[in-house]
Order: structure tokens, then C-alpha cells, then sequence
């Protein structure tokens, strides 16, 4: 698109105050990790020291907390790949009754309060099926809202590649596994992990639904953020984990982002979209 | 192509594949039984389960469920003036929330879409994407230090004999604005992106000034995104209760639901009526404007 | 488009049928959970201690359970114990309704509630050696006995305090009309920290109990019609010039270190907290008995076991231990609190502290209101009194 120099200077200032926006309230936690207070957080800060740091890394439970997030994560994560990937599946490549209303169904979990959500599970496993809480009942609540985020960015690219592809391969005699495995899987590969990484950025961070689903004795990396929110000399070292959390993570965002523009982007393609299909004739 | 293949051995998988070979609706069945069963017994079961307990109501000693139905809990929601205050609070924040948002995010979508360099776009996408991974609750514990009156808001603006907005329904706007804009960003990014420069292009050549061009083809083009983008900032608006405890003391619905849900779960239930039957309504209208071709 | 009209009706039909399939189910399992009453598992007191099954789980207020007195404990008996800080009786009621913890400090507007859901069982005071040496006045009370049988072992007391900014708020206040009177109020709107449960309505009604003896209130908890919407109508009125809520410790903490509060209601907690920080906030002092003119609201907090216990060994230690003559001295002087082991005076750092904190005056307390829940019955007769409930749902409409 053509835009003049000074309309092009206006929306750069546009896109330069909204990054600030957006980084300003990151720096400040950043600066609050060196925070020489450990209990009162004003500003400017009394004074710098990087005795929070050894504090950080030597706590037992960020430690226990934190790797109990990743667990968590992975494991919703990997069923929400699997459920997200079969309902896309059906939903791109057949015809069935009920069809518009999957995507409904899908979003449902994420569209809504997440004190619902929490709460209805919580219901649900303590006093109908009289299980107790435990990280089993929290990666379900976990795994159900992160379907969405798999089935969208799998469905679009489903969507965008075409199905002639998989009919070719079964008329060379391969049959659905070895299609799905030689003809389908590839294509929707780097959509299926681009989508992977942000359901589990999204049950990493989860809190809501996690307080009402958790044990007494599990404790994962948000809640122990809100254990220790406000307690004394606690507050620096919530800085600092943050900080790290935030730095951590830029290795995986990238990672998607390098992922997904292989094959057209994390959200989806330029202009008409672009498909390489990676079909490989099966001998 | 290989010549003369022999037929392949008849695995169990191949038997297995055989079974769906023709048989479209048990393909579809076996393919929707996992993650439908999972949502509508599980989860759909759930809420309709905590939904049922809206009808009863709780003895006020003992904490226990009376099985009996009425409607005491709705005629309480209906007739206390309140919760009226806290619903039209909620939804009016949730929508003040989604239209800042589309305002702030379009600008920073469209630069990211058509005007950046390739580089500039994977800088910006993965500098979009960086804080949705730092925690919801520090970015929060953020905000509130910097609205407290010692924080740096009121330190920034002294010089200038102002102030900050302190905590309050500001604050929560403020805040929630904050957090949700990446997700507004990014369906908007995918939609614009998803606009084939050609239509642009065809529409300058015809004549029309940029804003023109922006105002009757880019616009209609990406609204659904903006739609997709504004499920998400409306939704996670209405149900937020952490953000409005720590930089406010208003009530809002997850509030109230939480300071209920301990001792009053069928009160609760019944407030939890409200946002599902707004994010129901929502999502409907959101479905039919195209929205969720661009989540 | 009519088709997908007709397969999305049947989509939803089946959607339907599918969920009330699981209301049948609920319906099946979920009804026995329910009426577990008050009599069911009540039996199980224990009757011998035995060996500490390696952990316990706890829900206290803050500043109950602290590691100069919990590591202590984990090294002699082997018990590790994972804490849980609760902001509100509410909260702790709802954690032990979950049957996730062994023991709860629970308040006097918590412990009747636990009792009648059954969540809690009766304490053999057999198995704990320490309970012989307690206050008498804090023994056999309405708030831990039930069914002529204690159901916990007592913690401590104390009033909630009346704390302000000795910068910002001048003359030092003496009353709670600095907060409750409109007039005075005004001057420090936006300033004004209040507790954020519906039990607080009880403090609106000791002021006006002093201020409005028309009224008639005896007790700050049974309050009839009149009673009850005088007090309600005193907070809306305060509302207006209340800057933050609190129930976690800590969030006020901070807000008085900020300067976000000037003037509010407190424990000795954050009092003694903020002082450490060399703050410059003051309380009524220990010559008014800690207690503005009109008295004050207040706690005699009881541990109680749970009913469904996965530990109750560790638990019964737990509970000897709290009133273990230096631990409960080194409890009450962290927190601020009268101890409740009459032994503990001797081994208080400062040698007046029990004098001080009035553990040993029971007359003192008359003019402290333990909280309680409020019920229908008002005690003389009478069953027009609010319930919980009713104060639940007032407290929503005057934070509006």
C-alpha cells in the first residue's frame, strides 16, 4: 500500500507509543526485581541490589511450583493437540450434521467466565464423581480450554490446503493411516506446534480455573505467584521470577513464530496463502 | 514410481483402515467421539450441573445444599438494585475495554501487516507475543504499583501539577486494556494480512485517496477480525475478578460470584447465569458477522 | 442453507440429550455426598495418639503459622506442615468443606458453621497434654463447645485494632467516629481501610450501640429489622469514603506504606509489621485497653481438626504444640494476641506482655465482641434475628 512519508510517520509513532504501552508495566517489574525494599514498592525504588536473585533460584518451592506448570502444561497441552487435531480433522474434511456447531462448542470453555469453568469442574469431580482434586483434575480444566487455540490454527490450515492432496494418496493405494501420516500430518505440522505453544503459554499462566481444580498439596507457578504476592521480602523474588519467566520465554515464542512463517505465519497466510505441502509418494 | 510393488502385507492397521474405507459417518463418528465427548459430557455436563443448583437454595447454619426448587436466587439478582449496578458495571467496562482496544491494536496490526519489512514483522510479532508469557498477576501487581499514590504514574505526572487515576473503575479499564491487547492484535494481524494487496492496489489505481481505500475496503475486510480479536478482550473482561480486587474496590460480576461461591453456591450459580447467557448472546452475534472464520 | 439449519437443530438436540444424560448421572452420585450431618462421623474422635503420619495440612490466619515455630515442630515430631493463609472465615469454611486439611485456626464466626456441615470432629482433650494449663475463661465457651463436647483447642485472642497514619490524621483518634461518622469520615476519603467480610456489619453495630441506644443493641450479632438496617445504612454512608477493602494482611500492608490508607481497621499483625518498617502509624494504646470508647469487635480463635483428617496424629501434635507454654508466649508476641496458655506468661521476652494484653482479666473482654455467626435466633426468644445470609448479602450492597 502506498502511504505518504508523514502518514507513514504517524502510524510509526502510533506503533511506537503502543509498544511502549505495552512494555513500560514489563520494565517496571524488571526494575522492581533489584528492589532494595522488600516490602513496600514506591518509586523510585530506594535503592538497587541483587540480593534477589540467589533468593530466587535457591527457593524449593518456584522450583517444585514452576516445574509442576511445566508438567501441567505439557500434558494439557499434548491433549488438547490430540482432541483439537481430531475435531479439525472431521470438521475440514467431512460433512456431517452439527458441523457449524463444533466451532461454537470448541470456544465455549475459553468464551466464558473462567470462575465458571472452575467452579462447574470443581463441582463436577468433588461431589459427582466424589474424586478428589489433585493435578489430574487440573490438567483437565487446562486441556479443555486449550482445544480452541489447537483447533483453530490446525483447522486453518486444514482449511487452506486442499483436500485432493490426501485423495491422490489414497487412490495410490495408501490407506488412512498412511495417509494421515505421509500426506496429512505434514501439512498441518508447524500449525499443530505453532498452536501447541500457545495453549501451553495459556495453561502456564492460567490461574482462575487452576485455584478451583487444584489439590491441597500441588501448587503450580501462578498460585504460588499469589501465595506470595504480598507477603513480606517475597515480593522481589515474585519480581524476579517474572523477570526470568518473561526472558525464558522468549526462546519458545520465537521458536513458533520461526515455526508458523515457514508455512505462512502464526495466525495465518499472506494474500491468497501460501501451501507446501509436503506429499511424499508412498513407495 | 516403483515398478512392480508387491500388494502390501495386510497389517492390522491396514484391516483397521479397511473398517473406514466408504464409511464417511463412522470416519466422522470415531474422529468427533474423542474431543465431543470430552466437551459436551464433560464440560457442558459440568455447567449444567452447577447451573441446575441455581433453582435451589442453602440453609444458613450448616452450608448444605436444600434440594428444593425456586426461584428465590434470580428474584434476588432481579429485584436488588445492585446487581444491576454490578452488572451494567461489568459489561460496560467489558466494552470500553474492547473498543480501546480495537483502536490501539489496529494501528499496530496494520503497520505489522502491510507496511512492515519482513524483518520488522517477525521483530513485531514475536514482541507482541513476548508479555502474553509473563504472568497475568505480576503484570497486575505492576499496575497497581504504579497507580498507588507513590508509583511512578503520580511521580510522571507531578511536574505537571496532575495525577494518576489512583485505583477505581479507571484503573480496571486501564489495566484490562493492557492485558487483553495482544489478543486483540494478533486476529487482527492475521485478518489484514489475509487482504490480498491486489484489492489494495486495484482500489488506488481506480483513484481513491488512502483514507478512502482504508474506509470502504480495508475496514469491511478485516472487521470480522476485529470481531474474532474482540471475543476474547469482552469475554476475559466479564469474568475477571483478580484485576478489580487489586486496583479497585468496586464489585464486579466475578466478584460477587467469588465472595458467594464458598457459602452460596446456588446464589452464585445463579449469578454465573448472567455472563454465560451474555457470552452466549455475544458469541452468536459474533458467528454471524464472520467471526469465527478469524480466530 | 436449510439443510444446515436442520442438522444444527439435531446437533443441539443431541447436545441435549447428552447433558441431561449427565444430570442423571449427578443426580445418581452426587446426592449421598451432601448429608454427611453433624452426627454421622462424629464418632471418630481419636482415642490414642499414634505414630505422626509425616505431614499436616493447615488453613490459619496470617502470622498464625510462622517457621519460628513450625520448624521447630517439623524437626521433633516429623510432621511437615504445608500452610495455607486464609484472608476470611468464608474462605477457611470453604477450604475445609473441601476435606483437603487436617486442622483450621477457625473464629468464632466460623467454627458453628464448620460444626453443623459436619466438617469438624470433636477433640479429645485427653490427647493433649497442654489443654489442662489453658485460660479457664476460654475453655467450654459457646464458640468451641458443642453437644456438651470441645470441639478445638484454643489459640489466642484479641480485638481488632483501629490503626491510622500518626501523619495524616490529627487529633489521635479515640473513637471509631473517625471512620463511621460521615463528617469526620469525609476528611480522609479514599483513605479508609475496612475489612472485607460481612462479619464487619458487627462493628457498625457496637458504634451504634454506644451512639444510638435507641436502637436498643445488646448483642452486635442479633440484630433485628431495625437494628440491622441502621447498621447497613451507617456503611453505605461509609462506602463512600472507603478507599480499599482488604482481606489479605499483606494488601494493607502495602497500602499504608504507600500512602494509598491513612486510617482503618487492623490486626496487631500488620500494626507490628508496619512499625518494623518504621512507619509512622499508631493504635489506640495499651492504657485505653487497645480498644476505642466504644469497644471494638474481636476474635478468641480455636484450632479444629477435620472430620474426613488424613492426618490427624500429626494434627493432635500440631495442637499440643501451639499451646506448648514457649511456643504459644513466642505466637502471641509475634502476632500481638493474648495467648490462650495461661503458662506462657512466664515465657513471654516482654515480662508484662500478659499484663498488657489483658490474657489473665476476663472483665477486659466484656468489652471485646468475639465474632460469631449470626443466626436467626436471637437468643431471647425470639427468630427474627438476621442470618448469615442476610449479612452476606447486605455487605454486596453496601460495597455497591
Amino acid at each position: 500500500m502506498r502511504l505518504s512519508k508523514r502518514a507513514t510517520w504517524v502510524l510509526r509513532t502510533g506503533v511506537g507509543l503502543g509498544l511502549a504501552f505495552i512494555y513500560i508495566p514489563l520494565i517496571v517489574v524488571g526494575i522492581y526485581a533489584f528492589n532494595a525494599s522488600g516490602t513496600t514498592q514506591k518509586w523510585p525504588p530506594p535503592g538497587l541490589t541483587l540480593d534477589w536473585f540467589p533468593k530466587a533460584l535457591e527457593d524449593e518451592s518456584v522450583r517444585e511450583s514452576f516445574l509442576t506448570s511445566v508438567e501441567v502444561g505439557l500434558v494439557a497441552t499434548l491433549i488438547a493437540m490430540l482432541l483439537g487435531t481430531l475435531a479439525s480433522l472431521a470438521v475440514a474434511r467431512h460433512r456431517f450434521f452439527g458441523r457449524e456447531t463444533i466451532s461454537f462448542l470448541v470456544i465455549l470453555p475459553i468464551a466464558l467466565p473462567g470462575i465458571v469453568t472452575g467452579v462447574a469442574f470443581s463441582n463436577t469431580f468433588t461431589q459427582v464423581l466424589g474424586i478428589d482434586l489433585s493435578l489430574f483434575t487440573v490438567i483437565v480444566g487446562h486441556a479443555t480450554f486449550c482445544i480452541v487455540v489447537v483447533y483453530n490454527n490446525v483447522i486453518a490450515r486444514l482449511r487452506r490446503s486442499s483436500a485432493s492432496f490426501e485423495e491422490a494418496s489414497a487412490d495410490l493405494g495408501a490407506d488412512t493411516w498412511q495417509t494421515f501420516r505421509h500426506v496429512t500430518l505434514p501439512t498441518m505440522k508447524t500449525a499443530l506446534v505453532a498452536g501447541g505453544l500457545l495453549a501451553f503459554a495459556l495453561s502456564f499462566d492460567e490461574i482462575i480455573v487452576t485455584t478451583f481444580t487444584l489439590g491441597a498439596g500441588d501448587e503450580t507457578l501462578p498460585i504460588w505467584i499469589f501465595r506470595n504476592l504480598f507477603r513480606p521480602n517475597q515480593l522481589p523474588v515474585v519480581n524476579v521470577v517474572a523477570l526470568l519467566v518473561i526472558l525464558i520465554s522468549i526462546i519458545p515464542v520465537y521458536l513458533a513464530h520461526r515455526l508458523s512463517s515457514d508455512e505462512g505465519g502464526v495466525t495465518g497466510g499472506k494474500g491468497g496463502g501460501d501451501v507446501k505441502a509436503e506429499a511424499t509418494a508412498v513407495p | 514410481m516403483a515398478a512392480e510393488a508387491a500388494a502390501p502385507k495386510r497389517s492390522a492397521g491396514r484391516k483397521l483402515a479397511g473398517l473406514f474405507y466408504g464409511r464417511p459417518r463412522l470416519q466422522v463418528g470415531s474422529l468427533l467421539a474423542g474431543p465431543v465427548g470430552w466437551l459436551v459430557i464433560g464440560y457442558l455436563g459440568s455447567l449444567a450441573v452447577l447451573l441446575i443448583t441455581a433453582f435451589w437454595s442453602v440453609d444458613a447454619l450448616s452450608g448444605e445444599v436444600v434440594e428444593e426448587f425456586g426461584l428465590e436466587n434470580f428474584e434476588a439478582i432481579w429485584n436488588e438494585p445492585v446487581y444491576r449496578d454490578i452488572i451494567g458495571r461489568t459489561v460496560g467496562v467489558a466494552a470500553a475495554v474492547t473498543v480501546t482496544d480495537a483502536i490501539i491494536a489496529f494501528p499496530i496490526a496494520f503497520y505489522m501487516a502491510k507496511v512492515a519489512s519482513n524483518r520488522g514483522k517477525a521483530l513485531l510479532v514475536v514482541g507482541i507475543l513476548l508479555p502474553l508469557w509473563s504472568s497475568y498477576l505480576v503484570k497486575v501487581l505492576a499496575w497497581r504499583t504504579m497507580l498507588s499514590n507513590e508509583g511512578i504514574i503520580n511521580w510522571a505526572l507531578e511536574p505537571f501539577g496532575l495525577s494518576g487515576p489512583g485505583y477505581g473503575i479507571v484503573a480496571v479499564w486501564l489495566v484490562m486494556s493492557y492485558l487483553w491487547l495482544p489478543y486483540m492484535i494478533l486476529p487482527i494481524y492475521a485478518g489484514l494480512e489475509r487482504i490480498p494487496n491486489s484489492l489494495i492496489s486495484a482500489s488506488e489505481d481506480l483513484g481513491a485517496h488512502p483514507l478512502t481505500t482504508f474506509r470502504r475496503v480495508i475496514l469491511p475486510l478485516s472487521f470480522p477480525a476485529v470481531v474474532a480479536g474482540s471475543i476474547f478482550t469482552f469475554s476475559l473482561t466479564l469474568g475477571d475478578y483478580i484485576t478489580p480486587r487489586l486496583v479497585s474496590s468496586d464489585q464486579f460480576i466475578g466478584n460477587v460470584i467469588f465472595n458467594n461461591i464458598t457459602n452460596n453456591q446456588p446464589f452464585a450459580a445463579a449469578l454465573a447465569v448472567v455472563p454465560i447467557m451474555v457470552m452466549i448472546a455475544y458469541l452468536l452475534v459474533a458467528r454471524r458477522l464472520g467471526a469465527f472464520e478469524h480466530v | 442453507m436449510r439443510r444446515d439449519a436442520h442438522s444444527a437443530r439435531t446437533a443441539w438436540l443431541i447436545v441435549a440429550g447428552l447433558v441431561a444424560f449427565m444430570l442423571v448421572l449427578a443426580g445418581c452420585g452426587g446426592g449421598d455426598d451432601d448429608t454427611t450431618g453433624a452426627s454421622a462421623d462424629s464418632g471418630e474422635t481419636l482415642q490414642k495418639l499414634g505414630k505422626g503420619e509425616g505431614q499436616v495440612n493447615l488453613i490459619s490466619w496470617a502470622g498464625y503459622v510462622e517457621p519460628g515455630w513450625s520448624k521447630p515442630f517439623e524437626q521433633k515430631t516429623g510432621c511437615k506442615v504445608n500452610n495455607k493463609v486464609a484472608g476470611t472465615s468464608d474462605e477457611m469454611v470453604a477450604l475445609m468443606r473441601t476435606g483437603e486439611y487436617d486442622g483450621v485456626s477457625a473464629s468464632g464466626n466460623a467454627t458453628a458453621r464448620l460444626f453443623e456441615g459436619g466438617d469438624v470432629a470433636p477433640v479429645n482433650v485427653d490427647l493433649v497434654p497442654n489443654y489442662k494449663t489453658v485460660f479457664s475463661d476460654l475453655k467450654d465457651q459457646p464458640y468451641n463447645t458443642f453437644d456438651d463436647q470441645p470441639y478445638g483447642i484454643p489459640h489466642g485472642r484479641g480485638a481488632n485494632l483501629l490503626m491510622w497514619n500518626d501523619d495524616d490524621v490529627s487529633p489521635a483518634p479515640t473513637s471509631w467516629d473517625v471512620i463511621l461518622d460521615p463528617k469526620i469520615a469525609s476528611k480522609y476519603a479514599g483513605k479508609i481501610s475496612v475489612y472485607d467480610d460481612p462479619i464487619y456489619i458487627a462493628d457498625a453495630a457496637v458504634y451504634l450501640k454506644m451512639h444510638e441506644p435507641d436502637l436498643g443493641i445488646e448483642n452486635p450479632y442479633e440484630l433485628n429489622d431495625e437494628q440491622f438496617e441502621a447498621a447497613v445504612n451507617l456503611l453505605k454512608e461509609q462506602a463512600s469514603n472507603v478507599g480499599e477493602y482488604w482481606s489479605e494482611a499483606e494488601k494493607q500492608i502495602s497500602a499504608y506504606a504507600n500512602g494509598d490508607a491513612t486510617v482503618g481497621t487492623t490486626w496487631q499483625y500488620q500494626y507490628f509489621a508496619l512499625l518494623e518498617e518504621k512507619e509512622p502509624v499508631a493504635a489506640s494504646p495499651a492504657s485505653q485497653g487497645f480498644l476505642p470508647k466504644e469497644g471494638a469487635t474481636g476474635w478468641s480463635d480455636t484450632w479444629m481438626i477435620s472430620n474426613e483428617a488424613k492426618n490427624p496424629n500429626c494434627m493432635y501434635e500440631w495442637m499440643n504444640w501451639i499451646i506448648e507454654p514457649k511456643v504459644n508466649a513466642e505466637v502471641a508476641e509475634w502476632f500481638g494476641e493474648a495467648p490462650a496458655q495461661s503458662l506462657a506468661c512466664d515465657e513471654t521476652e516482654n515480662a508484662n506482655f500478659c499484663a498488657d494484653y489483658h490474657a489473665d482479666n476476663p472483665a477486659f473482654w466484656e468489652r471485646v465482641y468475639y465474632w460469631e455467626t449470626p443466626l436467626a435466633d436471637c437468643g431471647d426468644g425470639s427468630e427474627d434475628c438476621k442470618d448469615y445470609n442476610e449479612w452476606v448479602k447486605a455487605w454486596t450492597s453496601i460495597k455497591g
